[in-house]
């Protein structure tokens, strides 16, 4: 069981790191890989300001990731994340789980990013295209309810 | 008298205008939420920043906690707005 977690600043290259997280190995039957992108909002953003809180970012999705594989009973989990300006286009999370059937892959990715999304500090600040302020985005309830769905099993 | 190092991020930050420091917390200050009520009465700042005291979050030592738990021997102690990655 392997987990790797990375906060960074770099982009992140997905085939490598499936890559990495299959090699040399036969006893993988699924990955499951998911990549959240910067987008445009049709036209209206110019960026994505990502901040972070430095060593809890780490420490948090660790113990997501750890939760997930322990749940799952994965063979390994990935999860990076970056932060600071994000263009439209550009990467900003990726999570990779590996198990040896596609259902518990799935549902890995899956609660990973849930609880990523709701528990691990990260916050975004939009730029506008057009110079306007546009400030913080504000974290939805529908969040909220896509990770509590993984407790009323 | 307890000495801790608070950190702030996000519009939290901002709008305290600092993203940390050290304060000396009074024996009255238990919970995190009795934290959140004194640093309300620092000034304006911290006024608009923890306005809407039930959606700050705080961590402490880096994991989370809820606004009723102690913060008796934390050695840094933060507070932000609820997270918004991924």
């Amino acid at each position: 069981m392997t987990v790797a977690v990375r906060v960074q600043r770099e982009d992140f290259d997905l085939a490598a790191e499936v890559e990495a997280m299959s090699a040399g190995r036969q006893d993988i039957g699924a990955i499951v890989t998911f990549s959240g992108l910067c987008r445009d909002e049709a036209g209206t953003l110019s960026a994505l300001e990502l901040e972070h809180y430095p060593g809890m970012a780490e420490a948090e999705i660790a113990r997501i990731c750890h939760e997930a594989v322990k749940r799952f009973d994965l063979q390994a989990a990935c999860a990076i994340h970056r932060y600071g300006r994000i263009a439209p286009g550009e990467n900003i999370v990726l999570v990779a789980t590996a198990s040896p059937h596609r259902q518990a892959a799935f549902d890995g990715a899956s609660f990973i990013m849930d609880f990523l999304k709701t528990s691990a500090p990260f916050w975004k600040k939009e730029h506008a295209a057009d110079g306007e302020r546009r400030g913080w985005v504000n974290a939805k309830d529908a969040d909220d309810s896509a990770r509590d769905r993984w407790s009323k099993d | 008298m307890a000495r801790v190092d608070l950190v702030y991020f996000a519009w939290v930050r901002e709008r305290i205008g600092k993203g940390e420091e050290s304060l000396d917390l009074p024996d009255s200050v238990v919970t995190a939420g009795d934290l959140l009520a004194y640093l309300k009465t620092l000034g304006e700042t911290y006024e608009a920043a923890l306005e809407h005291e039930n959606v700050i979050r705080v961590a402490l030592n880096q994991e989370h906690v809820d606004h009723d738990e102690p913060i008796a021997g934390a050695r840094e102690i933060a507070l932000f707005p609820p997270m918004t990655g991924g």
